[in-house]
């Protein structure tokens, strides 16, 4: 027997680790390299980012194609309103307490959705999104249908002036979306992760070789519910404001964030990263056309979807063989010169 | 020597990665049954699926009444009169004994094969003909299988292990029919595990071995120790 | 008393409309185990071909389902080969990301050609006419019209189903799409074969919503999930079942409304999930379906 050793990085992960260091370090200077909207812009793709990494480990991985992640953002936003207007918390600390509270509510929509298969499954959360929705526009405290504002005594306590509540929402979504990529990649590195690239590349045989399908998959919605309701907060608390419509928005926080999944590469960690670079640099250009822009986004999604099912990371990794997060495992062999071709 | 009505010519056939043939060829003459023996795996059924357009050859080309069947679809192949009795006779259940076998004229031929002359045939399916096909008995199902692929008319009937999980009595009930069925002209080709029941019924044989053909010759012919020899590979 | 009683028997009316919503979801569901997003916006995109028709050609709204259901027909079957067949296989994701992005192209070209404004076929007289059913309780003509339509489809349906060459065809391709083609059926044109089917009863749909109420081209969406609830509430692949589902879902809607305006639509999504809780398999579902 030759010795062996299981390795996660390659000569080119090593590189993208280097990088992704390297750009978060100047990432978090932001504040005194750009201007205000750049730093709203950016504030924006770290949302992004972490929405679609989030749908990324829910569909692409877990296999559970929902079509209803708005009802968490919406929960999300909703959750830290509720808790600064009502209980008089400081919004900061409420983001932290919507993301549990979530997940505690996403047990029982688990239960109920997961009752169905598939496609259906797809509907059955937009439902119970939809029923969020209806549900908030009663809540009068709330604005009902309306909504509300953030009150201005919970805004200045955040911090004092404009330009230092500015800066704390950037380093804030920041820090939510690295939380939010490392929590994946460490997921995807433990055990848990073995078993969901497993599930991701063949259920049934996941489910003949003893791997508990069903229960990952519960793992992994609450745990997505709980990450995308943090993300929720911390949108409508740079918004300042929320209404049902905006907060349980199909094409925001649903549309968009599968086509950067889909456009990105599905399946893989980086692809969400690459789909909302191209999303925004997309919006940013062709937004003056207005509904044409979304109908053009929906058709660059099914070419992709069809032609390149992989996505423009898959591209890359089939023609480079990159990767930038050190996800793969990969046998070395150490009587061996050459690493297995 | 009249050109055969189907020409295998030298197919190689892959499950993606992995070859299943390996330059078969193989000839069947108007009205003439022709067996395939051989162990499991050893590509009988995907040389049927090819025939049939299921499957593709990646090289190597299927002649049928003096045109190349090419990459054509399943659904072509069978209007070009080659019908399969799948394994495992794959009735469907949704539909009732009679209307699978309506649904086997789907391919619109003309011929000899109608629904009473199935009736004829196998009288039992007439008494059954409004259950469901999941409710009939195994070998009941069998016989709607090779009425169903018999109702396209085809000039070629590919019978994939028609004995398989039948009571030996029942397969040489259905065995008996033979004869009636090739009496009309058309040639059958059956895989079969079962070497007796094969050489009995055919006058050609072919043994596959590894996807590769081992052995053909005439049935009354062929000893014994040969086919094992083909058989086995030893 | 006879106020509840007309609360349930609109709700019931409403119904036969959400029952045509669900029996083409449906029915290609069936036939392809196919879930199509767009279908919501395929039925707007019918109210809206019904409204260019009697506008343009001054028919009138029911007529124009002359027009309507071939050309429905013809956009289903062009769409399931040209696009939609090549998202067909074991994957999950292409035809639901697929018919997803479809969703949001027809919401969005619809939204260019025709603005956001509110439209509304109008019928004429016979939209005020009623109908006494009894002492004290009346229906409009057009939503008892509706219904029997909606009744009539689905026996229709029904009929082609089980009595028909194409019936046979559709049945036998989702049981073993292998063994159909061995039979000389080409499954793609079965498949679009479905399609054009659904998409000619989303054309009668879309003319009777677009009759009854205001449409835009955002509404799509809502539609889809009615259907997608009235199909789950009646169980998977009975065709009677969805009538039945839509019904549940329609008289929900209605009581639901008639207690609080703002709970007509919490009401229905209710009653489907308490259904999924307590019948996850609908009410009348289908053995072999």
């Amino acid at each position: 027997m030759s010795e062996h050793r299981v390795e996660h990085a390659t000569r080119s992960s090593q590189v993208g680790v280097a990088l992704i260091a390297v750009t978060l370090i100047a990432l978090a200077l932001a504040p005194f390299w750009g201007d205000r909207q750049t730093l709203r812009l950016l504030a924006e793709v770290y949302a992004f980012v972490a929405l679609a990494s989030l749908w990324n480990l829910l569909a692409g991985y877990a296999g559970l194609v929902s079509v209803g992640q708005q009802a968490f953002v919406g929960l999300g936003g909703y959750l830290l309103f509720a808790l600064v207007i009502m209980f008089d918390v400081h919004p900061v600390l409420a983001i932290f307490i919507a993301g549990p509270v979530a997940a505690i509510i996403a047990i029982p929509v688990a239960a109920l959705t997961f009752r169905l298969r598939g496609a259906y499954f797809a509907i059955g959360t937009w439902v119970v999104a939809e029923v969020f929705r209806l549900l908030a526009s009663q809540v009068s405290v709330l604005g009902g249908g309306s909504g509300i504002s953030l009150p201005a005594a919970a805004v200045i306590a955040m911090a004092p002036t404009r330009q230092a509540r500015e800066f704390a929402i950037y380093w804030l979504a920041l820090a939510l979306a690295v939380i939010v990529l490392v929590a994946i990649v460490v997921l995807l590195r433990s055990r848990h992760g073995l078993a969901l690239t497993a599930i991701r590349d063949n259920e049934t045989a996941a489910q003949s070789n003893g791997i508990g399908v069903v229960r990952i998959k519960y793992i992994v919605y609450v745990l997505v519910a709980f990450g995308t309701a943090m993300i929720g907060a911390l949108i409508f608390l740079q918004k300042l404001r929320i209404s049902p419509d905006t907060a349980f928005s199909v094409n925001d926080w649903t549309a968009f964030v599968i086509f950067i999944t889909v456009i990105g590469g599905i399946g893989r960690i980086e692809g969400p990263i690459i789909g909302t670079i191209i999303f925004f640099v997309m919006r940013q250009t062709l937004s003056d056309l207005g509904s044409m822009y979304l109908l053009i986004m929906g058709a660059v999604a099914i070419v992709v979807m069809l032609w390149a099912p992989k996505g423009v990371w898959g591209l890359i990794v089939e023609r480079y063989g990159w990767q930038a997060l050190p996800l793969q495992r990969r046998l070395v062999l150490k009587d061996k010169s050459r690493p297995d071709a | 020597m009249p050109d055969p009505l189907l020409d295998i010519r030298g197919i190689d056939a892959f499950y993606g990665d992995f070859q299943a043939l390996f330059g078969v060829s193989l000839r069947v003459n108007a009205g003439e049954v022709v067996a395939i023996i051989g162990a499991n795996g050893a590509g009988k059924s995907t040389l049927l699926k090819t025939i049939a357009g299921l499957m593709h050859p990646s090289s190597g080309d299927i002649i049928f009444d003096g045109a190349s069947l090419g990459a054509m679809p399943a659904f072509a192949v069978v209007k070009r009169g080659i019908a399969l009795v799948p394994e495992g006779r794959r009735l469907f259940p949704s539909l009732s004994v009679e209307e699978n076998l309506l649904i086997g004229a789907e391919s619109r031929r003309k011929g000899p094969w109608t629904l009473p002359r199935i009736y004829d045939l196998f009288p039992i399916l007439a008494e059954r003909r409004h259950v469901p096909a999941t409710s009939l008995s195994g070998g009941q199902q069998q016989m709607a299988a090779i009425g169903r692929a018999l109702m396209s008319n085809p000039r070629v009937l590919l019978c994939d292990e028609i004995s398989l999980g039948l009571a030996p009595i029942i397969v040489k009930d259905i065995y008996a029919q033979l004869p009636s069925i090739a009496g009309e002209g058309l040639s059958v080709v059956i895989v079969e595990q079962d070497i007796a029941q094969a050489l009995k019924a055919a006058r050609q044989v072919y043994c596959l071995q590894e996807g590769r053909v081992a052995l053909q010759g005439d049935a009354r012919e062929l000893t014994r120790e040969r086919i094992s020899a083909a058989y086995f590979g030893v | 008393m006879t106020g509840w009683f007309n609360v349930i028997l609109q709700g019931v009316l409403i119904g036969g409309l959400y029952a045509m919503f669900a029996a083409g979801l449906s029915l290609i569901f069936g036939v392809m185990r196919l879930v199509n997003i767009a279908h919501g916006d395929l039925i707007v995109l019918a109210a809206y071909i019904a409204l260019m028709a009697t506008t343009s050609l001054g028919l009138d709204p029911l007529t124009s389902l002359i027009i309507v259901v071939p050309a429905m027909a013809l956009i289903g079957y062009a769409l399931q080969r040209g696009l939609l067949n090549r998202t067909l296989g074991d994957d999950l994701l292409p035809p639901l990301l697929v018919t997803f992005g479809l969703s949001i192209i027809i919401q969005n070209g619809l939204l260019e050609l025709f603005t956001a404004d509110s439209r509304k076929l109008q019928a004429g007289a016979i939209e005020v006419q009623t109908l006494q059913v009894m002492q004290g309780v009346w229906v409009g003509a057009l939503p008892f019209i509706q219904f029997v339509v909606a009744v009539a489809v689905i026996a229709g349906l029904q009929q082609l189903f089980y009595r028909t060459a194409l019936g046979r065809a559709f049945r036998a391709t989702s049981d073993d799409q292998a063994v159909a083609q061995l039979m000389g059926l080409d499954t793609r044109h079965v498949f679009a074969m479905a399609m054009a089917l659904s998409l000619a009863i989303v054309a009668i749909a879309g003319v009777f919503l677009a009759v009854r109420a205001n449409f835009d081209p955002s509404i799509g969406p809502a539609r889809l999930i009615f259907g997608f609830e009235a199909v789950i509430i009646g169980g998977l692949g009975s065709m009677w079942g969805t009538l039945a589902g839509g019904v549940i879902l329609g008289v929900a809607q209605a009581i639901g409304a008639q207690i609080d305006p703002g709970w007509q639509l919490l009401a229905g999504h209710i009653a489907f999930l308490v259904i999924l809780a307590v019948r996850p398999q609908g009410l009348f579902p289908k053995v072999s379906g």
